[in-house]
């Protein structure tokens, strides 16, 4: 037996007790650390156990995938052969089924554009993003039609594509409206300080569908006479200045939150209140205000769900009317399980991606 | 010595002084937002009379001739339009502050589990908050009606309770209360019990504060709301009569029922605003410095009366904001109860009066007019209790 020697500091890590690694350590540790930690840990497994297998067996393996009508499905699982029967449709809408490559087209410029604004690492980023401010024209353009293209009137707009239009659109046009409105708000010209204040409360005070329904019922009134307005534009219109009001007030917050001494430094420089803003303020206000800002997009893009209420058809209009269809009958839980998917997706993806931001533009606040 | 002259322009020198441009700015802003609305008020004013219309409440005491099939006042289709907007607007104060009430319990819970140690109880939150916060409100409700309207049983079948409650797809049927002439005695003694309870928390407060002696607080006013009203209705022969429903036919007869599209959308809110409030009480408890914690925990305080004293009234500073905007939300969002039917203040005045009578102005304008004032209240009341938990800084 021979006794290895070692300089001072020169032994190599003995390994960690026993009884603090591994699976019996960390259930231990993390769920059996107490007597009232077991009982939770026990109770949440039996609930688990209560409602995952039935739910799993329901989803997916009594579930029925393929049929042509609701007396194809089993009676006991759930009933998928709706989405392959009905799939263009929660795609698409009632777009013209030979236009549809114009979509499609729409969508994957728009992944292109999306990833130059959103991912700075992408090869030739400067053309990349003059592209994307022209996109929104191309889109419509794409979509609607006119100069050239076989126009397709908007109330053909339905199901994904619908949703991604007004998400969009509200998306592109609300920040900057938004800021325009925080910084009215913040200004100290008292007239347009108190159009501000009182258009931001006044939307923020009422329900979405209330200024839904003035789009479409009352909006007319207000217009010159014979005067005609596209029923989605209004809906966007609308939509847009609902979420630029929750905006504004996100950005505020990101305005309140800088020192006066930015501004002041600003203006001893020699900087106007535009270069000031520009240069100083809203690169600093803006970054404080990601997580709102993407939680008010968020919200947004659920709320487009609301135009199901003056008759447009997004995803969920065109599940409750499946709902109601003689051959699927009896449906509701499987339709709407799947438009809430594909919400999820979209919407938690968008809240990743807000974490991801926000850890990259974190420099040197942490603490 | 000369000054620079390049501004010889008056006009571009009036432009450079701050004062004078702000002038400028504001008048030009005023003429702009002056224009814009008398553009369309003259709009308005232009095209209805073109229709032959008039802006005009008297409609509002014209007979509704609808039904409410969920109505907590006295309402028939002979009653006028006004009276259905009052159900309508109870309708949503109701599933409003129901909807608050159990998002609130719900979403301090939800935020207690995101923190738990347990790694179990923490994910079943985490899942849960990030499928309700992800997925649109509206399609809570659709969902949630549909299974409630799809998966219980008809009204033969009900699930019963003792043969007193009664759940089916036609709503929750349960006893309704006939108060006999001895009950003003007991609501009485519950008046004095609140009373008490009231003077008693802030006597009790004030000895502790002078003498250091801690009444049970609690357990007193339990005593004296709940323990003494029941003693005396239970002396005075209990009385309240119970209306207890019973099968006859197709359907319950007698009683009250909770209509399925109340449970539909009261507990699509809550569960979907609790998800936020569970994140926003998490951030609260979380922005609490740990030294705070351990502070209070040297000084001997055992865990619950730290997390009592020490953690929650320095998180409730934190988390009261964000929660207003929660509970706003909530009242909102009541409005799409349009969607499966329930009869709040959008689809009562705003939706059948509006159709029949086609005074889209009128009726938009009060739908609006009432939604401003409810949130109004909820942002004042939250503002005062606000400024009572603030910090009281020197």
């Amino acid at each position: 037996m021979t006794k290895e020697t070692y300089a001072p500091g020169t032994h190599p890590s003995l390994p960690p007790p026993k009884n603090t690694v591994g699976v019996i350590y960390w259930l231990r540790e993390n769920l059996f650390s107490s007597a009232t930690n077991s009982i939770v840990t026990l109770v949440s497994i039996y609930l688990l156990y209560l409602a995952l297998p039935s739910a799993i067996n329901w989803l997916f393996i009594d579930a029925t995938y393929v049929g042509t009508t609701r007396k194809d499905c089993a009676p006991d699982g759930a009933c998928l052969a709706f989405i392959g029967e009905r799939f263009n449709l929660f795609v698409y809408g009632f777009y013209p089924a030979e236009l549809r490559w114009r979509v499609n087209l729409a969508t994957l410029l728009l992944v292109v554009a999306g990833a130059a604004v959103l991912w700075d690492k992408i090869p030739a980023r400067k053309h990349m993003l003059k592209f994307a401010m022209v996109y929104p024209f191309i889109g419509a353009w794409l979509l609607t039609g006119g100069f050239g293209l076989e126009s397709v009137g908007t109330h053909l707009f339905g199901g994904l594509m619908l949703t991604l239009t007004i998400g969009v659109t509200g998306i592109v046009f609300s920040l900057p409206l938004g800021i325009l409105l925080a910084l009215g708000r913040q200004s100290n010209l008292p007239i347009i300080k108190y159009f501000c204040i009182g258009f931001i409360e006044f939307i923020r005070g009422v329900p979405l569908i209330t200024l839904l329904f003035v789009a479409s019922t009352m909006l007319s009134y207000f217009l010159p006479p014979g005067t005609t307005f596209d029923l989605l534009m209004r809906v966007l219109i609308m939509v847009t200045l609902f979420a630029s009001a929750y905006m504004a007030e996100v950005i505020r917050g990101g305005l309140q939150a800088l020192p006066k001494g930015q501004l002041e430094a600003a203006e001893s420089l020699g900087l106007n209140y535009g270069q000031a803003m520009r240069f100083i303020i809203l690169p600093q206000a803006l970054k404080i205000s990601i997580p709102g800002i993407v939680n008010t997009f968020i919200g947004l893009y659920k709320d487009s769900t609301l135009v199901i209420v003056i008759g447009l058809l997004d995803p969920l209009g065109i599940g409750r009317a499946s709902v109601a269809d003689s051959d699927w009958l009896g449906l509701s839980t499987e339709v709407y399980l799947f438009v809430a998917v594909f919400f999820f997706i979209s919407c938690f993806g968008m809240a990743r991606y807000s974490l991801y931001l926000e850890n990259k533009l974190n420099t040197g606040h942490k603490r | 010595m000369s000054t620079p002259t390049s501004n010889t322009n008056p006009l571009l020198r009036a432009w450079y002084d701050k004062e004078t441009r702000s002038v400028i700015v504001q008048i030009i802003a005023a003429a702009l937002i002056l224009a814009f609305f008398s553009f369309i008020i003259n709009n308005a004013v232009v095209n209805l009379s073109n229709i032959g219309k008039d802006i005009n409440f008297s409609f509002l005491w014209d007979n509704a001739s609808y039904d409410i099939n969920q109505h907590l006042i006295e309402y028939s289709s002979t009653s006028s339009h006004f009276r259905a907007m009052i159900v309508g607007l109870i309708n949503t104060l109701l599933v409003a502050v129901a909807g608050i009430v159990l998002a609130t319990i719900l979403g301090f819970l939800l935020g207690v589990m995101r923190l738990s140690s347990n790694w179990l109880t923490q994910k079943i939150a985490y899942v849960y908050i990030e499928y309700m916060r992800n997925v649109p409100v509206l399609l809570h409700i659709l969902l949630l009606h549909g299974l409630i309207v799809s998966s219980l049983p008809r009204p033969k079948g009900s699930y019963n309770f003792g043969d007193t409650f009664f759940l089916n797809n036609r709503g929750f049927q349960m006893p309704s209360p006939e108060f006999q002439s001895l009950f003003w005695i007991v609501s009485g003694f519950v008046v004095g019990g609140l009373a008490f309870a009231w003077w008693f928390s802030r006597h009790a407060q004030k000895v502790q504060d002078t003498t250091g002696k801690a009444y049970p607080v609690a357990l007193i006013n339990i005593a004296a709301i709940v323990l003494l009203p029941l003693a005396v209705y239970f002396i005075l022969g209990s009385p309240i009569e119970w209306d207890v429903p019973a099968l006859k036919g197709f359907n319950f007869k007698g009683g009250m029922v909770i209509r399925p599209e109340f449970i539909a959308l009261w507990l699509a809110l809550s569960l979907y605003t609790a998800a936020f409030i569970g994140e926003i009480v998490r951030a609260g408890i979380v922005a609490i410095d740990h030294g705070q914690t351990e502070a209070a925990q040297a000084l001997g305080i055992s865990n619950s009366r730290v997390l009592k004293l020490v953690v929650i009234p320095q998180a409730l500073r934190v988390i009261i904001p964000p929660l207003t905007s929660q509970y706003l939300n909530l009242a909102k969002n009541s409005s799409l109860a349009l969607a499966i039917g329930y009869m709040d203040i959008v689809a009562t005045i705003g939706g059948i009066s509006l159709n029949q009578t086609g005074r889209e102005m009128e009726c938009m304008l009060i739908v609006m007019g009432i939604y401003l004032a409810i949130s109004l209240i909820i942002s004042s009341g939250m503002n005062w209790y606000n400024n009572r938990m603030q910090l009281v800084e020197r």
